[in-house]
């Protein structure tokens, strides 16, 4: 049973669409198990092992992932199922009351929460770290800094030409997560429109939109051409080029790190949100409060997250 | 010995007596057998009507300006269905003009001209071939057609034309099975034929064994487009998923698309049941179903009376 568990995990540290969509019948499959030797468990043990399922974006996956982990040292006897699948995904599991936790890239919407109370469920929100979003580019990519005008230039089609902004003269390939996902949605408020809830501007038709994370990365590391933007805990610096963002042509170029990302001075910043359906209680709440504690955000800082305060 | 005797006259005592439940198997096979048969007609009914009850909606909430307006933007509620329908046709197009003489060559060569041991060989690999999951053929596309094409010069290597590629080389063992089944249903004499009034091999490949063999390549050609246009994993991994439209000319089979299979694909897993998304979703089942359903109608219009009769023949 826990061996079953500790397997999903391993292979959800891919947060991919596809791999998703393996797990999803590997967790159904695990999801038999516990119920089947559950009852034996019961037997011997005053206290039945709990499952908590913890799904949504596929920025957090593999903090999620992280976190779980960690907390089997803390209380063997919990086991926590991560899925990805995207913010969207884990918001329509809680309102379907499939999951416990769900993880999301953004702030639930005023509809979403009509969804979820017209089941008869109250969204409870947590934040648990906070993410800047690195716009990354090829390791070859003469550019390496642009403002949040030339972002939005660029991702709205008005900029096409990489020589537009100091680099080669080569087309520039956007690339852009699936509509579903937190990223996006964050990406495009606060960066094609520049945080200016009256604007109706929108990703170009050209925009590339990759099923997951892993599909962004790799096509940047293979493509001079292409620009794409990801949560820092996902960029390699080492194959991808970082590039340095300012508000404006007079504001200082600023590189997303974790320092950046915590006094404030790297512009594309957001905070990482875990929901529950109302007030979370016994198991769910102690893990939660693991989470937002020193241990939890220990693991934040490690794979490249901002951490809520220094632990 | 008289062991023997004995289990032999056995049988021939319960041969003429219990009659009654042998009938009784009978009868039971009958109904099984036809409503087997039955049972997909009502399946298919059900899926449309499922189809129709889900999909319907959209094309009264959703303005036609909206439906043929040509950006795709969900959660703006841009539901142009225009780029979606232009990326499909991209991407079918492209596998079937590849596959189709590809795959028609191939078994023109295998029915008529290998010799029998390559035939031999040939044709169960072909079938290891269609048995090849298309996700493995989309992850193969995007490690390794893409970079080739990108190094080729387009700006990415995820295009229509890298759809194309593997989808042809997905429905290029049913175009091959089933056209070289339809070659070798030509009867023998036909060549035979051809051969003694002083028809060359070629010429007699062409001109006797292809048009009597012509109701079958259409349809494999059918079931190949049918393939191509429904297949959706592999093509959402290797064309970009952009829902853009491209300018006319060669250079658009080289430029991001995004299909209708895909769109639903990456779309329905987030959609709240009900929605208008959702209907639209269903609303692109249901254009693609009529897609499929016009292709089949074609076909029995290419093949006509003739055809007919003379499949019934081979």
């Amino acid at each position: 049973m826990c061996r079953s568990i500790t397997k999903i995990e391993l292979l959800k540290a891919q947060p991919d669409r596809l791999a998703t969509l393996l797990l999803l019948a590997m967790l159904v499959l695990a999801a038999c198990r516990p119920t089947a030797s559950g009852a034996a468990d019961a037997a011997a043990t005053p206290s039945p092992q709990r499952v908590i399922q913890n799904k949504g974006s596929d920025t957090l996956v593999n903090l999620a992932l992280a976190w779980a982990e960690a907390y089997r040292h803390v209380n063997p006897d919990l086991l926590i199922a991560v899925t990805g699948g995207g913010s969207g995904t884990g918001i329509a599991s809680l309102i379907n009351g499939t999951v416990d936790i769900a993880n999301v890239s953004r702030q639930i919407k005023p509809d979403e929460i009509a969804d979820a109370e017209a089941n008869g469920i109250e969204p409870v929100e947590f934040v648990v770290a906070i993410d800047a979003l690195a716009v990354v580019v090829h390791p070859s990519n003469p550019v390496d800094a642009l403002t949040i005008d030339q972002l939005a230039d660029i991702y709205t089609g008005r900029i096409t030409n990489w020589k537009d902004v100091g680099g080669n003269d080569a087309p520039i390939v956007l690339l852009s997560r699936e509509t579903n996902s937190g990223t996006h949605v964050y990406f495009l408020e606060e960066v094609v429109r520049k945080g200016d809830s009256d604007s109706t501007d929108i990703f170009a038709p050209q925009t590339l939109l990759m099923p997951s994370s892993v599909a962004i990365t790799s096509e940047l590391r293979r493509n001079p051409k292409a620009i794409g933007y990801d949560g820092l805990g996902y960029v390699d610096p080492a194959h991808e080029k970082l590039i340095a963002v300012a508000i404006d042509a007079n504001a200082p170029y600023i590189v997303p790190s974790v320092a950046a990302g915590m006094d404030g001075s790297y512009p594309i910043a957001r905070p990482l949100f875990m929901y529950t359906a109302g007030q979370p209680t016994d198991a769910v709440a102690e893990y939660l409060d693991w989470i937002m504690g020193p241990q939890g955000q220990q693991i934040v800082a490690d794979l490249g997250f901002i951490p809520l305060a220094a632990p | 010995m008289v062991k023997t005797e004995q289990t032999a006259g056995l049988p021939a005592i319960r041969n003429d007596a219990p009659a009654p439940p042998r009938r009784w198997g009978e009868w039971w096979i009958e109904r099984l057998i036809r409503g087997a048969g039955i049972s997909t007609i009502v399946l298919i009914g059900l899926i449309f009507v499922f189809l129709l009850r889900e999909g319907l909606p959209a094309f009264v909430h959703v303005s036609p300006r909206t439906l043929f307006g040509v950006r795709w933007y969900p959660i703006e509620e841009m539901y142009g269905l225009v780029p979606l329908l232009v990326g499909s046709l991209l991407v079918t197009v492209g596998a079937v003009v590849i596959a189709v003489p590809l795959g028609l060559i191939t078994a023109i060569y295998l029915g008529e001209i290998a010799p029998k041991w390559q035939r031999e060989v040939l044709k169960p690999l072909i079938e290891v071939l269609a048995g090849i999951p298309s996700i493995v053929l989309g992850f193969l596309g995007w490690v390794v057609l893409a970079p080739l094409i990108q190094r080729a010069g387009a700006a990415t290597g995820l295009t229509a034309f890298t759809g194309s590629l593997i989808l042809a080389y997905m429905s290029l063992p049913t175009i091959i099975s089933i056209s070289e089944d339809a070659l070798y249903a030509v009867p023998k004499e036909y060549r035979d034929a051809a051969l003694a009034i002083g028809a060359t091999e070629w010429q007699t490949i062409w001109r006797v064994v292809m048009p009597a063999a012509r109701s079958g390549i259409v349809i494999a050609t059918v079931l190949g487009i049918g393939r191509a246009i429904g297949e959706t994993m592999a093509v959402m991994m290797v064309t970009g998923n952009a829902a853009n439209i491209p300018a006319l000319g060669w250079g658009m089979f080289f430029q991001p698309v995004r299909t209708m299979t895909a769109t639903i694909a990456a779309e329905m897993g987030e959609v709240a049941q009900g929605s208008l998304h959702y209907q639209v979703l269903f609303a692109i089942g249901i254009v693609l179903f009529l897609i499929t359903f016009a292709i089949n109608w074609l076909a029995g219009r290419l093949i006509g009376g003739g055809g007919r009769q003379r499949r019934s023949q081979l």
